[in-house]
C-alpha cells in the first residue's frame, strides 16, 4: 500500500477494538441516521468526495450505514486538474478497494479555456473550477441530494447551515429562510429540479474527525502527515512544490522544510503548516494546543468574512 | 484583560467549590460522556450572542486569526468600553452583521476540562421564533436572557413556555447588562422574582439565577465578584458544567425502520436508530402498524455482531421470519408498545406566516414515517395570562392545542416519555415547507370526540393547596381542561351543597 499511512491501514472489522467513547458515539450514530434518511427518501443521491480527512471519515460513515450493502449511491470527485498528486492516487486506490462507483468531473469549459489559479486568480478559478464544475456535475447526474463533509465548526456562515439545506433548481442557498429542523425529523420534501445538500457531519469539530480517525483506523492521504517536503513561499503560505506546473517567479526559491498540511484541496491554493507530526497522536495534541484555526490555510477563505457565505449563496459547496 | 480574572477561576477550584469532578487530564475528560447541549434565548438584544461569544472567548475556543478577524470586524462598531463585539463571533450571516440581529440559530462548540458543550445561539425576534424553536428542541438545558433594565417581556415569556414545551427542564436565568444598572441587587432579585412565577406556572423547577454581564464577561467563565460582591452564586459555566444531559427514555423497545437492506437473497436486515428502550438476541418484537410478531434474531453493526442496542444506536435487526416491514414501520418491544390509532391531542407550534388551518391535510412526518393529517385548533395559548383560550386557526408563532385526525394508524408515544417518538413537524404540501413541531400529549379514544361526556369533579381545597397541585407539571400540561374559580369557604359549601341537592 504505497499510498496509505502505516498507521491507517485498512483494519480488519473482526480485530478487536475498543469501543468508542460516548462522544465519538453519539456523532457517528447521527451521521449514520441522517446517511439513512436522505437514502430512503430522495430518488437520486450522490456523495461528494474531495478526498481530505473529512471525506474520508464521510465515506467511512456512509460504509457504515449500509453495511451489509454497497453504498447505495456513487462518489462525486469535482476535480479541478490542480490537485495533489498524491490525492488522485490515494483516490484511485480507495474507491477500488472498497468497490465505489465514482464520476470524476472537470468542467469543459474550464479545460478548453485553460484556466489556472495562476493565470485567472484564485476567485475566478474557484468560481468556474468548483462552483461551476459542481452545478455541472450535479445537473448531468440530475441529483436530488448530495451529501458534503462540511462541518458547522468551520466558518460563521456553515454554523447557521441546517443538516439538509435545501437549494434551488439553481442551486442557491437562501440563508435568511431556512427550513426549521426540529429533533431528527428531517423534512426531505422538495420539487422536481431542487435539492437538498445533507451534511452528516455538522456537529463534528476537527477534533472529533482525527479522534475517529485514529479510533476507526480510517486511511488518510499522507500528506497530513509531516515529512520533509519541497516547497515555495508564495503570499505568506507555503506552497508544496513537485507539480511541474509550478513556475517560480521572480525571487522565490524551492527549499525542503518539515511541513504537513491540515486540509488538502489544489495545491496552488493550499498552504502547508511547519509540523513534526508524524503520527496521529501528535496531530491531535498539536490541535488540542493550536492557536489558529484549519482555514487559515486556505487562499479560498482569505478575502473577507461573509466570502464563504457568498460562495455558499452562488452554488458552492 | 483576562488575567486577573484567571487568577480568579484558579482561586475558585482550589477554594473546592465546584469540584464536583476527579481532576482529570483535560482534552480527555471532556469526552467522557455526551456533550451537553444548551441554548440561548430570549428577547431581541437581550444579549444572547454576546454572552455566547464572551464564554467561546473566555473558553479559549477562539483561535488567533478569528480573533483577527473579529478585532477587525468589530472596527467602528466598538462600544464604549472598547471591547470586541462578541456577538460577531456568532452572527455570520452578511444580514445579521447588516441589521445587528440573530436572524438564524448559530450551533457552536466548546469544552471545558470538565465537559464538551455543543450551543444553539437563538434569534429573540419574533419573526424567527421557528429558529428558536429548531435550537430548543434538541436542547438539554436553556439560558434564558433578561435585559436587567427591561425585565421580562412577553417575548421572553414566549421562549420560556417554548422550551418547557419542548421538554428542556434545567433553566439558567441570565439577567444581562447589570453592569447597565449599576449593579443593582434589588433588580435582579425582582427579576428573579418574576420569572420564578413564570417558572412555577410552567412547571419549571431547575432554575439558576445568575446577575451577568456578558459584554464584560462578568459571572460567565470568570466570577463577578470586584462588581458584585452581594453574588456568591455559581457562574455561568459552573451551572452548565454540572448540568445533566437528558436520559435516555424509560418506555420500552422502539425501533422506526428507515430502510430496508437487502444486500443478497440470504441477507434481510431492518436499519434504524433506536429511539427507546433497548433490545437484544432473542427478545420478541411487535412490527406496527401491522401487529405481526416475530423474535430478534441478530444485531449487525459494521464492526461486529453486537448483543444488544440501546436509545441511539443505529443498528440493523434481522429477524427470525419473513415478515412484511418497509419504511415508515415501528418494531417495538412486545410487552411495552406505543399508542396506535386515528386521532391523538397534541401541542405545536406554528411556524410560518400563513399559520395553521383547520381541516387542511397536511403531512406529518415523526421519526420516518410521512401521513397525511388533519388538523383542527382547540386553543391558544395567550402568553399574557399564561391561560388557554378557544381557537379556530394558529397564526405564525402561536402556541397551540390541536386534535389530529388521520387516515391510517398512526403510531406514537406521549413526548412525555419519548421525545422521538412522540413528536412531529408538520409540512404544507403546497410550499413542501416545515410549518409546524410538535409534541403529542395524548390518544384519543374516538374521532371527533370531545372532552363532554368526560367525567368531571369538582372539589373544594384550601387556597394554598390547590395552588400547590396547580403548579405540577401534571396540572400546567392539561390546565385548560379544568375551570378554576375563586371563592369564600363560605360560598363553596353552598355550592357544593346546591349540587348534592
Ligand atoms: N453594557 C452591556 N451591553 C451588552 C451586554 N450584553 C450585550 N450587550 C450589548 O447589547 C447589544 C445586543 O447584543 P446581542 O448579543 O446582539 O443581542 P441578542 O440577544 O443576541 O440579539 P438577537 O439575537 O437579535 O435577539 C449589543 O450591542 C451588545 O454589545 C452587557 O452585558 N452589558
Ligand atoms: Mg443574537
Amino acid at each position: 500500500m504505497p499510498h496509505i499511512h502505516p498507521e491507517t491501514e485498512l483494519h480488519n472489522p473482526q480485530s478487536a477494538k475498543p469501543p468508542l467513547d460516548p462522544h465519538l458515539k453519539a456523532l457517528e450514530n447521527e451521521a449514520i441516521h441522517i446517511f439513512r434518511e436522505v437514502a430512503a427518501e430522495f430518488e437520486r443521491p450522490v456523495m461528494l468526495y474531495s478526498i481530505g480527512k473529512d471525506s474520508s471519515v464521510l465515506l467511512h460513515l456512509a460504509r457504515k450505514a449500509f453495511y451489509p450493502g454497497r453504498v447505495p449511491f456513487p462518489l462525486l470527485h469535482v476535480n479541478t486538474g490542480w490537485k495533489f498528486a498524491e490525492m488522485i492516487a490515494f483516490r484511485n486506490e480507495i474507491v477500488e478497494r472498497y468497490d465505489l462507483d465514482l464520476i470524476e468531473h472537470i468542467n469543459p469549459r474550464g479545460a478548453a479555456e485553460n484556466v489556472t489559479p495562476f493565470s485567472h486568480g484564485s476567485a475566478l478559478y474557484t468560481d468556474i473550477m468548483k462552483t461551476e464544475a459542481l452545478r455541472q456535475a450535479l445537473d448531468a447526474g440530475q441529483f436530488d441530494a448530495a451529501f458534503g463533509g462540511a462541518r458547522r465548526d468551520e466558518e460563521a456562515s456553515r454554523a447557521k447551515e441546517r443538516i439538509y439545506s435545501f437549494r434551488t433548481p439553481d442551486h442557491r442557498w437562501d440563508p435568511r429562510n431556512q427550513r426549521p429542523e426540529l429533533w431528527n425529523v428531517y423534512n426531505g420534501m422538495i420539487r422536481k429540479g431542487e435539492s437538498v445538500r445533507a451534511f452528516p457531519l455538522s456537529n463534528w469539530t476537527e477534533v472529533d474527525i482525527w479522534r475517529y480517525i485514529q479510533a476507526e483506523e480510517i486511511p488518510i492521504v499522507p500528506l497530513y502527515f509531516a515529512e520533509k517536503r519541497p516547497i515555495v513561499e508564495r503570499d505568506g503560505m507555503m506552497i508544496l512544490a513537485e507539480d511541474p506546473r509550478l513556475e517560480l517567479l521572480p525571487g522565490e526559491t524551492k527549499r525542503e522544510e518539515v511541513i504537513r498540511f491540515r486540509t488538502l484541496g489544489c495545491f496552488p491554493l493550499t498552504g502547508a503548516i511547519r509540523s513534526s507530526a508524524t503520527t496521529l497522536d501528535d496531530i491531535i495534541s498539536e490541535l488540542e494546543t493550536a492557536t489558529v484555526s484549519e482555514r487559515q490555510g486556505r487562499a479560498i477563505d482569505r478575502d473577507q468574512s461573509g466570502s464563504m457565505e457568498k460562495k455558499k449563496r452562488e452554488g458552492y459547496f | 484583560m483576562t488575567a486577573p480574572a484567571t487568577a480568579n477561576a484558579v482561586e475558585h477550584v482550589a477554594a473546592g467549590e465546584v469540584l464536583a469532578f476527579p481532576a482529570q487530564e483535560p482534552a480527555r475528560a471532556a469526552r467522557d460522556s455526551r456533550p451537553l447541549r444548551l441554548i440561548t434565548c430570549g428577547s431581541v438584544d437581550d444579549g444572547k450572542s454576546t454572552l455566547i461569544g464572551r464564554l467561546l472567548w473566555d473558553t479559549k475556543a477562539v483561535k488567533e486569526d478569528q480573533a483577527a478577524t473579529l478585532q477587525r470586524d468589530s472596527n467602528g462598531k466598538q462600544n464604549d468600553l472598547g471591547l470586541p463585539d462578541f456577538a460577531l463571533l456568532l452572527d455570520g450571516l452578511q444580514a445579521e452583521r447588516e441589521q445587528g440581529i440573530t436572524i438564524d440559530v448559530a450551533y457552536r462548540y466548546f469544552s471545558t476540562d470538565k465537559r464538551s458543550f455543543i450551543v444553539a445561539d437563538t434569534p429573540g425576534h419574533e419573526q424567527y421564533t421557528r429558529n428558536m424553536a429548531t435550537g430548543a428542541s434538541t436542547a438539554d438545558l436553556a439560558v434564558l436572557l433578561v435585559d436587567a433594565r427591561v425585565g421580562l417581556l412577553e417575548q421572553t415569556r414566549r421562549h420560556a413556555t417554548i422550551a418547557t414545551l419542548m421538554g428542556i427542564k434545567q433553566f439558567v436565568l441570565a439577567v444581562n447588562k447589570i453592569d447597565l444598572t449599576d449593579y443593582d441587587r434589588a433588580r435582579f432579585e425582582e427579576i428573579n422574582h418574576e420569572f420564578r412565577e413564570l417558572a412555577l406556572s410552567l412547571g419549571v423547577r431547575q432554575v439558576t439565577a445568575i446577575p451577568v454581564s456578558a459584554l464584560k464577561g462578568e459571572n460567565v467563565v470568570y466570577d463577578g465578584r470586584a462588581s458584585m460582591p452581594w453574588y456568591d452564586g455559581p457562574t455561568l459555566i459552573e451551572v452548565l458544567e454540572l448540568a445533566t444531559t437528558r436520559s435516555a427514555q424509560t418506555v420500552g423497545f422502539r425501533l422506526p425502520v428507515q430502510r430496508v437492506s437487502r444486500p443478497g437473497e440470504s441477507f434481510r436486515g431492518y436499519q434504524g436508530t433506536v429511539a427507546g428502550g433497548s433490545v437484544k438476541p432473542g427478545d420478541s418484537v411487535v412490527i406496527l402498524p401491522s401487529g405481526m410478531v416475530a423474535n430478534v434474531t441478530k444485531i449487525v453493526t459494521f464492526d461486529l455482531v453486537r448483543n444488544a442496542a440501546v436509545a441511539g444506536d443505529a443498528i440493523t435487526l434481522v429477524l427470525d421470519r419473513q415478515v412484511d416491514v418497509s419504511r415508515g414501520d415501528m418494531i417495538v418491544a412486545i410487552d411495552s408498545q406505543p399508542l396506535t390509532g386515528l386521532a391523538f391531542d397534541a401541542q405545536l407550534v406554528a411556524l410560518q406566516p400563513e399559520g395553521i388551518q383547520p381541516g387542511k391535510r397536511y403531512w406529518l412526518k415523526s421519526g420516518s414515517r410521512r401521513q397525511r393529517v388533519q388538523i383542527q385548533p382547540a386553543s391558544q395559548l395567550d402568553l399574557k395570562t399564561g391561560k388557554w383560550n378557544h381557537a379556530e386557526q394558529l397564526p405564525m408563532n402561536a402556541i397551540g392545542k390541536v386534535h389530529l385526525a388521520f387516515d391510517e394508524q398512526a403510531i406514537f408515544d406521549t413526548y412525555e416519555q419519548n421525545r422521538f417518538t412522540g413528536a412531529f413537524i408538520l409540512i404544507d404540501p403546497d410550499t413542501n415547507n416545515t410549518v409546524a413541531g410538535g409534541m403529542i400529549t395524548a390518544k384519543r379514544s374516538a374521532l371527533g370526540g370531545i372532552h363532554t361526556e368526560d367525567a368531571r369533579v369538582i372539589l373544594s381545597l384550601p387556597a394554598d393547596l390547590a395552588d400547590q397541585l396547580m403548579a405540577t407539571e401534571l396540572f400546567a400540561g392539561r390546565r385548560e381542561e379544568a375551570e378554576i374559580r375563586r371563592v369564600s369557604a363560605g360560598k363553596a359549601v353552598e355550592i357544593i351543597d346546591d349540587i348534592d341537592g
